[in-house]
């Protein structure tokens, strides 16, 4: 039983053999670490901040009764979100039945993204401010939880985990059992289309010289 | 060195940014930037959009569903020792 402090988790026989053996502290650790990302991937698909707690609770709960039958074809993080991305999905569909506004509706979109067009490449080239204050870091904050809100499922999913979660390609490409290509296409267009609102609300925001 | 428009330029640049160009796309995206000022500030703006959306606010689990976790932890373990 150790701590985790600093050095990040330790490698994957010893977290599932810590697991298997009940070693709560090391449950603990990854609870603490990997649920706030889970959290964010989970409300990729589903309505609520409430749907998206349920879907890690049972994440979990499905990761403690499996994993004396895990077997190491990919890492313990890989699996563990996985299935999150399963549970999620399943109850973003059962969701989407009963709320008039799918979420889903928008993944079969044109190619085209929103976002590319309006707050486009070249009327957007003034430097940017850098969010110094407090204030407007804040604000931008705020502005980038509801872009995440307004991509496409699959789009923010993908940028969530990369940019906002910090996982490699490889991570979301074995988690959502994607393509490379796709994989940056996906975060390609979101990127895209969180640039052009950035560049939108900088553009709102410009002090008079 | 392959030659690229501004619009090219930006429809490549999660590529160019992950390393999976290759070389003849590489130089030509990095000739084209470091003569147009205008793709060199877009590029700038794409690193800053990755930057900021790093530095959203921690999450939790709340309390209770952390406790209720632990707790199935626990069981798990007494039931199967
Ligand atoms: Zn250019």
């Amino acid at each position: 039983m150790g701590s985790f402090e600093g050095g990040g988790l330790p490698p994957d026989d010893i977290v599932v053999g810590a697991l298997r053996a009940g070693d709560e502290a090391m449950f603990a650790a990854l609870l603490d670490t990997w649920s706030r990302g889970m959290l964010r991937v989970a409300r990729s698909y589903v309505s609520t901040d409430h749907s998206a707690e349920e879907v890690v609770q049972d994440t979990w709960l499905a990761v403690i009764d499996g994993i004396d039958a895990f077997e190491a074809r990919a890492s313990v993080k890989t699996w563990v979100f996985r299935i999150l991305v399963n549970t999620a999905k399943k109850r973003g569909v059962r969701e989407s039945r009963t709320l008039p506004w799918s979420t889903f509706e928008r993944d079969g979109g044109p190619f085209t993204e929103f976002g590319e067009g309006r707050g486009g490449r070249f009327d957007g080239v003034a430097a940017w401010p850098t969010p110094e204050g407090e204030a407007l870091a804040a604000e931008v904050r705020v502005l980038i939880a509801e872009a995440l809100g307004r991509l496409p499922p699959r789009q923010r999913v993908v940028i969530t985990l990369r940019d906002v979660e910090g996982c490699s390609s490889d991570e979301v490409c074995e988690i959502l059992e994607i393509s490379a290509a796709n994989q940056r296409v996906l975060l390609h267009r979101a990127r895209t289309a969180v640039r052009g609102w950035l560049a939108d609300y900088y553009e709102s925001v410009k002090q008079p010289e | 060195m392959k030659r690229f428009t501004c619009d090219e330029l930006a429809e490549h640049l999660t590529a160019y940014l992950e390393d999976a160009l290759d070389q003849p796309s590489r130089d030509g995206m990095r000739a084209h930037l470091s003569c147009c000022e205008g793709c060199g500030r877009y590029l700038e703006q794409f690193r800053a959009t990755i930057k900021v959306l790093g530095d959203q606010p921690p999450e939790k689990l709340s309390a209770p569903v952390r406790d209720r976790l632990m707790s199935a932890f626990r069981e798990r373990h007494h039931r199967h020792p």
